[in-house]
């Protein structure tokens, strides 16, 4: 832990410190916070911030209502569990990179199906609002099969025994799954949110292929590409980074702080 | 026998291959090709972060033409001095020369360059557009056959349009020694209306702001295009895919923006630099020049279409069959510009392409502001882009 997480991390934050490009080595020097504040200044920034939220927010959302459904649809299945459950997973199989370039294919009004299908001659990936459809789409299709897992693995701890009762004692099947299914899941839930969110939270791939953060599509991951990769500014790319990594924490435990269940323990 | 390494873009005719087989023999050593990726952008990803970390196996590079002050800047690569960088000059257009120029000193050798051309359908149009504002009439009085294609995608492709608008108009962007924001007023409002007018117009494709060189291709062999905008490997590439639409294709220079002005294009194309903790600094200047000189040059325009820094080449019966629009080539190449030339050009051009894309969204007056505003803190490698 010590090697792989916290050397890489606080050798960003010590580089963030200093004005540190690679194309200017000789002018390396301590700025302070100065690498904070130029990113703080920089609307560019906060856009890429909220850009995040959206792409975040409607994802995470989408993944878990579809996953839910699905995870229900895994558990039930009476005949052909396992080719269901293949089927399902097969998005998650897929290297996202190469997901992301089908669905650009797919929405090119010259080579893609479609326009052609909907009877459009639309550039989806030139306009901002289509362009953060079909990234939020692209998202949500390849990593619902994820949620959808964790899920069933939460619904296959509720005892039978436990939803048997219940419906002795009178309750429907919404019922039965409010008061009886949902609580004992919550574990499940907040792993599944948990991970979903930070991971949303940190796409790059996805937006990368679709729109490379043109019209506005930015989000904080290419800012920090751009700044440490593209410009080779290390000092200003760290800074990103790690204002990437406090936000990461921020959410983490905003999430354990909401659901109020620390891990492990089942709820009441 | 040492092993020397060409750091290169796959090309796939198999012409850079054989200059390393024949320089290889010809100076006595072996010339491996180490291949980068097919976009600019990534191979100088992947170029930057071997050299910032000393890689002693990067011998001989071809370096996109942006490239040179940053590389030279940072001390990546070795200047051309003496014997070899006479020999390097001797013969090569002059914008060619300059792009492999940093400070006063040579730091490249000018292999293959690159202009863009006008290319358009001889048979919707009797004779090719003098201005922008003539070819956009033009297109939309065509109707649906009538398109324009460009290239709009916020990505290098588009600071190539401004810097060329821009130059054609008169100005740009940094001062000759690339310390400061020169984006005359004048000029810079002229441009981006020439883009603003493209992008709003009938004539423009619906994908302008996503297409790049390729899709600009791709679309024109389609066919519903009267015009294109692009590089000379369109030519080859609509024999092959496309021979209906190349029965008709036609080529002219690049649009001027003032009428009674030539139009100015930037200058592309490759150029061979030397790592700067190579083994073997001698051995790699040997087989740049070799790699760089006439024979190869040669090569490279027959089998790849791969147009020469040599001028007396253009001449060539050759090359002329390869590239039948040679001599055009030539002449706008002769009135080339550069783009910026600085170390920070990558963030100028994340300026340039930030500002201006979308296309449709510009404001002529409103955008000249911005961009001088950005520019200037790009210069200074201040905030983000």
């Amino acid at each position: 832990m010590l090697a792989v997480t916290a050397v890489p991390i606080t050798y960003a934050l010590w580089l963030s410190l200093f004005r540190y490009d690679l194309r200017f080595p000789d002018e390396r020097h301590f700025v302070g916070l100065g690498n904070y504040l130029s990113v703080l200044a920089s609307p560019v920034w906060w856009q890429a911030l909220a850009n995040t939220l959206i792409i975040t927010v409607t994802s995470v959302a989408l993944e878990l209502v579809l996953g839910f459904a699905l995870a229900l649809l895994m558990h039930r299945a009476l005949f052909a569990r396992r080719i269901v459950r293949t089927a399902i997973l097969v998005p998650y199989a897929i290297i996202t990179v190469v997901a992301a370039l089908a669905w650009r294919f797919a929405f090119d009004p010259v080579t893609g199906f479609v326009d052609g299908l909907l009877g459009l001659e639309r550039a989806w990936l030139g306009e901002r609002l289509p362009a953060f459809i079909v990234i939020v789409l692209a998202e949500v299709w390849k990593t619902t099969p994820f949620v959808a897992l964790l899920l069933l693995a939460g619904l296959t701890l509720v005892p039978r025994e436990l939803l048997a009762a219940a419906r002795v004692d009178g309750a429907g099947a919404l019922a039965r799954f409010r008061h009886v299914t949902l609580p004992l899941m919550k574990p499940a839930i907040l792993v599944a949110l948990l991970f979903r969110t930070l991971d949303a939270f940190r796409v790059f791939d996805t937006v990368f292929v679709l729109t490379r953060g043109a019209l506005d599509t930015e989000t904080v991951s290419i800012v920090g590409y751009n700044a440490l990769i593209a410009r080779l500014n290390l000092g200003l790319g760290s800074a990103v980074a790690v204002l990437i990594f406090v936000c990461v924490v921020a959410i983490a435990l905003a999430y354990l702080k909401a659901f109020g269940t620390p891990l492990g323990r089942p709820a009441r | 026998m040492p092993t020397l390494r060409w750091y290169t873009f796959d090309e796939r005719s198999g012409a850079f291959a054989q200059a390393a087989q024949d320089c290889g023999a010809e100076i006595g050593v072996r010339v491996e090709l180490a291949l980068l990726p097919a976009d600019a952008d990534q191979q100088r990803e992947q170029l930057v972060r071997r050299l910032a970390a000393g890689d002693r196996t990067i011998d001989v590079i071809a370096m996109d033409v942006i490239w040179t002050a940053e590389f030279a800047r940072a001390g990546w690569i070795l200047p051309w001095r003496g014997e070899v960088a006479a020999r390097a000059r001797e013969g090569r257009l002059t914008a060619t020369v300059d792009s492999a120029t940093y400070a006063g000193g040579l730091w490249a050798a000018p292999f293959t360059t690159n202009a863009q051309l006008l290319w358009y359908r001889t048979d919707r149009v009797p004779a090719p557009p003098a201005t922008w504002d003539e070819m956009i009439d033009r297109a939309e009085s065509l109707g649906p056959g009538g398109r324009i294609q460009a290239q709009g995608e916020r990505y290098e492709g588009l600071t190539v349009f401004f810097t060329s608008l821009l130059a054609s108009a008169g100005g740009a962007v940094l001062s000759p020694d690339g310390e400061a924001v020169q984006l005359e007023p004048g000029p810079a409002r002229r441009a981006l209306g020439v883009l603003a007018r493209l992008a709003t117009s009938s004539a423009a494709d619906p994908a302008l702001s996503t297409s790049r060189e390729d899709q600009a291709r791709l679309a024109f062999e389609a066919g519903h295009s009267a015009f294109m905008l692009n590089y000379s490997f369109v030519w080859a590439s609509a024999q092959r895919n496309a021979p209906e639409v190349a029965a008709h294709m036609g080529w002219a220079r690049w649009p001027a923006v003032e009428p009674g002005e030539r139009s100015r294009v930037t200058v592309g194309g490759v150029n061979l630099g030397i790592g700067a903790h190579s083994r073997h600094p001698e051995l790699a200047f040997r087989v740049a020049a070799c790699i760089a000189s006439e024979r190869q040059q040669r090569l490279a325009a027959e089998r790849a279409g791969l147009p020469p820094s040599i001028e007396a080449l253009y001449d060539a019966p050759t090359v002329r069959a390869a590239m039948p629009f040679a001599d055009l080539l030539r002449d706008t190449l002769r009135d080339a510009v550069q783009r910026p030339q600085t170390p920070v050009y990558y963030d100028v051009s994340l300026a340039i392409s930030r500002t201006l894309h979308p296309l449709h969204a510009i404001e002529p007056a409103r955008d000249a502001e911005r961009l001088r505003e950005l520019l200037g803190r790009a210069l200074r490698s201040e905030g983000l882009f």
